[in-house]
């Protein structure tokens, strides 16, 4: 029996790669396909390069003032104008980006493995585990997100590191209960009681079998969650309580701009723009990979 | 009578659900007003307090008893209504809430009144034509209403309704001139005027009103788009749909009649939630707008740190997110036949 | 020619899901007079296809045939507002089962009166007692109380014959019933059919039943079609049903259980790809 259980885990274990291939290169076939979710990977794609090769892009240093040229319109010597210090907009959009990937890639290092560990160990264990860490979930679910971001900054402090702290914070439960309910699907399998037979530990399993199959639509959640944490990010920027100045920050740009905004419409038009094309992209492509994939599982908050 | 037991038993299931909830809100307000850097001793004393004072004060507050014993002075201050002094306003904390709040309501019921006339209608109809163009057009349009940042887009409606075309009022929740002018029963100032048979005043309210609860409606129309088109999905396929059809409806009297009569009962549910969310851009948009609400409140106590004044608001949202979450809950069993 | 002109008359008809290459059904001809037509076949067959294409309630699939003529009208060419007059008034259909076709957040009576009042101008009391008069004539005992029964709250022997007083309310000329009772209990399906029948006989209605059961089509329709695949494979009366010449239906016979019959394993049934060519016509 345990000789049969044995062979079968080891069979379905390799077979799930060539699956995930085909399924990778069908999500990407989908996409192509989709025009909006296309022109999301593009903007990406122009982000990450905006941010990769920002110092040979910008047109002046980002943070040098220029008194002399303060408040200029767009023009061909600074292509969005510059800002009340003479600084150019379009070098600090660029540089902006920078600070905007550095958000989105920690907040994702960070609530990845919360999320998913908080969900793999409640649906691996069930019972009072399951039901004490799914309350706090709900705890923190119970809440906008922005609002229990903005309580916890003022609680640390304004700072674009403890912005980052704070989004985390309120960014992990969605990903828990996937993960959760993932987990709950592969519990049963074959393979696991076959690895539980073997006598491996409840962390190994976890780490090494149910983990790795949680992985997949826990990186598409994070895509979703994208476009939030770039708002909410945007929004502690904007109310003074995450990058702070002289940080080329976007949200943050638009708060200084707004006191010039009736005469210098450049100030806080371009960072919202950017903003805009940013979040719609992630919200694109995340609706695009929500189709692709099991709608009805990804439709629910 | 089973069946009725098994209500009672969900009930009482959900009933403690909800009271865990809830503590593991103050919980949660506690502790953020606790790590707040802001000394609460020093906003009371004042900068040149002596030693002594300062630490009359600390014992006064229990600051030094154990973290566990503060957190039950915590709630019995919360029990018998003491929810702190606002450091800024100086008045207690929940009297200004209760104050601004009318506001922020008023604000947030118009918005969604709008979200929902504009998201439903468009989910409807990107169900219908799942996948062509009408499809396409309505996804773009929706999720670019959950991709602005909210706070941008009432600043470029400000310079283009307000300041350039002139359509709209400016910022705040009626001109100047006015202030003062109604007096305050409800705190809904629409009401209010409309009441005392100030026409002028309910004119300028709603010129003002307008276009920030129209960026709020359309930035959450977006989730009642989504959700309105996926539940719309799962109806029509469904053989009842098809019944319809055989008995000689049309397309529209089959999704209207019967198709949407099966979701409102989940529309309303997500209308609930979307509620919830609105407060969350509220609280960017009144920034903007100055806008006399919660949400300026809110952000105005952070900057200084007003730690009661921000637990208590944290608190209050969560309150207001579980009492959504309920009412949701309860239309949900009184309208759904089968739930009854 | 014959006399009479059938009230239904196929030819050809082909139907093509947007999306798939191969036809759910292919060049399927039949006509029907006011006489009770069953049609067979396994499922994925086409059998329900057919009779939702006759409906034209299939978006998303492209319909192409000879001819497909109903009464004075060609369904063909129809325009969908000629399609509005026809269903529920002259043309109605039967779902399967009751649990899922009738709408479950409306009282059975309102949906019964519906189909009433989408054809004939009247008040709402007059749809009412038109429906409560069906439902009394579908047998059930106490009409005013089912009446303002939600569906979930009537048994399945129950729903359908709600779903028939709704589908025979407004004197079709043809009733197509798919699967009428495939998804009842069995002690109820008999006792349900013959309601279906009494009606049909007494009312002089074209019936097209769609199922996957010989007997049940052999005891309650005057001629039978058997679907494979997509096509028709045989056509014949049903009292002939025995002396089968395609080997599809000779194996569909076999492979029925038979109450005092042998023990043995029951045979598998056949398929042959030649079935798949198109059939002879009977003459």
């Amino acid at each position: 029996m345990t000789m049969l259980d044995d062979t079968s885990g080891q069979t379905s274990a390799p077979r799930q790669t060539p699956q995930a291939l085909i399924a990778a290169r069908n999500i990407a076939v989908f996409l192509a396909k989709a025009p909006p979710s296309a022109f999301g990977l593009i903007v990406l794609a122009v982000l990450i390069l905006s941010a990769l090769f920002a110092p040979l892009l910008a047109t002046h240093d980002p943070y040098v003032q220029d008194l002399q040229n303060t408040l200029q319109a767009p023009s061909a010597a600074h292509f969005f104008g510059t800002d009340e210090l003479g600084r150019d907009i379009y070098s600090r959009l660029l540089y902006g980006s920078r600070i905007t990937l550095t958000i989105i890639g920690l907040v994702s290092i960070v609530v990845g493995p919360i999320g998913l560990f908080v969900g793999t160990v409640a649906g691996y264990f069930g019972g009072k585990v399951d039901i004490v860490l799914m309350r706090l979930t709900d705890i923190f679910l119970s809440f906008p997100s922005l609002i229990l971001s903005l309580a916890f900054v003022a609680a640390l402090g304004p700072s674009l590191n403890n912005a980052i702290v704070a989004i985390s914070l309120t960014a992990w439960p969605p990903i828990a209960r996937l993960a959760r309910a993932e987990t709950l699907t592969f519990r049963q399998a074959d393979y696991i009681a076959a690895a539980r037979l073997q006598g491996a530990s409840a962390t190994r399993i976890i780490w090494r079998s149910i983990v790795p199959m949680c992985m997949p639509s826990v990186l598409i959640r994070l895509t979703l969650n994208m476009a939030t944490v770039i708002l909410t990010a945007a929004g502690l920027g904007f109310l003074g309580l995450g990058a702070q100045p002289p940080l080329p920050e976007w949200g943050a740009m638009i708060a200084t701009g707004r006191r010039y905004m009736i005469d210098s419409w450049w100030l806080v038009t371009f960072p919202g723009l950017a903003i805009l094309s940013v979040s719609l992209a992630f919200n694109l492509l995340g609706d695009g990979l929500r189709d692709a994939l099991d709608p009805k599982q990804m439709n629910r908050r | 009578m089973t069946l009725n037991r098994q209500h009672m038993r969900g009930a009482l299931g959900q009933g403690a659900s909800i009271l865990v909830t809830l503590f593991g809100l103050l919980i949660l307000t506690f502790v953020i007003g606790r790590i707040m850097p802001t000394d609460p001793v020093r906003a009371i004393v004042g900068e040149d307090a002596t030693q002594e004072v300062y630490m009359n004060v600390y014992q006064e507050l229990g600051l030094d008893k154990p973290m566990w014993q503060q957190f039950f002075l915590y709630l019995r201050d919360l029990a018998t209504g003491d929810f702190g002094t606002s450091i800024r306003t100086g008045k207690p904390v929940i009297q200004d809430i209760l104050h601004a709040l009318p506001a922020t309501i008023e604000l947030a019921t118009f918005a969604i009144i709008i979200g929902a006339c504009l998201g439903v209608p468009l989910g409807v109809m990107a169900a219908v034509k799942k996948d062509r163009w009408q499809d396409h057009v309505i996804r773009v349009f929706s999720l670019m209403g959950h991709s602005m940042p909210i706070f941008w887009t009432g600043m470029i409606g400000l310079l283009v309704f307000y300041a350039s075309l002139g359509w709209v009022g400016g910022s705040g929740r009626m001109s100047q001139f006015y202030i003062g002018m109604v007096p305050d029963r409800t705190g809904f100032l629409l009401i209010d005027s409309a009441v005392a048979g100030q026409w002028d005043v309910f004119r300028s309210a709603l010129r003002h009103i307008i276009l920030p609860a129209a960026l709020l409606g359309y930035s959450s129309s977006a989730y009642i788009t989504r959700m309105t088109r996926s539940f719309m999905l799962d109806q029509i396929n469904q053989e009842y749909v098809t019944t319809a059809r055989v008995k000689g409806l049309s397309q529209r009297q089959t999704i209207w009649r019967h198709a949407f009569a099966n979701i409102r009962v989940q529309l309303v549910t997500i209308v609930a939630l979307a509620y919830g969310a609105l407060l969350e851009g509220a609280v960017l948009i009144e920034t903007v707008f100055a806008w006399p609400g919660f949400g300026q409140y809110l952000t105005s106590s952070l900057r200084i740190g007003d730690m009661n004044a921000v637990m208590t608001c944290v608190l209050i949202v969560g309150l207001i997110f579980i009492t959504l979450n309920i009412i949701s809950d309860i239309l949900y069993r009184v309208f759904d036949p089968r739930t009854r | 020619m014959t006399e009479e002109r059938p009230m239904l008359d196929v030819k050809n008809l082909s139907v093509r899901y947007r999306g798939t290459d191969t036809p759910a059904v292919r060049d399927v001809s039949f006509t029907l007079g006011r006489e009770r037509l069953g049609i067979v076949g396994e499922s994925g067959s086409g059998k329900s296809t057919v009779g939702r294409a006759l409906l034209k309630l299939l978006p998303t699939a492209e319909l192409t045939a000879d001819r497909m003529r109903f009464e004075e009208v060609d369904l063909l060419t129809a325009p969908e507002r000629k399609m509005l007059e026809l269903r529920g008034q002259r043309m109605s259909m039967i779902l399967q089962d009751p649990k899922f076709s009738l709408n479950p957040i409306q009282r059975c009576g309102l949906q019964i009166a519906e189909a009433y009042r989408t054809h004939v101008r009247c008040s709402k009391g007059e749809a009412r007692a038109k429906a409560i008069e069906m439902l009394s004539a579908v047998q059930i005992r106490d009409p005013e109380r089912v009446f303002d029964l939600y569906p979930h709250e009537v048994s399945g022997g129950m729903g359908q014959r709600i779903m028939i007083a709704m589908m025979l309310l407004a004197d079709p000329g043809l009733v197509i019933a798919d699967e009428p009772t495939s998804a009842l209990d069995v002690t109820v399906r008999l006792k349900v059919l013959r309601i279906l029948d009494g009606l049909v006989r007494e009312k002089g209605i074209g019936l097209i039943m769609i199922s996957h059961d010989l007997s049940l089509v052999r005891s309650f329709c005057d001629r039978v079609l058997i679907m494979y695949a997509g096509r028709v494979v045989e056509t014949l009366a049903a009292r002939d049903l025995d002396n089968a010449r395609h080997p599809y239906t000779q194996g569909l016979l076999a492979a029925q259980p038979r109450i005092g019959g042998s023990r043995d394993e029951l045979p598998v049934l056949e398929r042959k790809d030649s079935w798949l060519e198109p059939a002879e016509e009977r003459p």
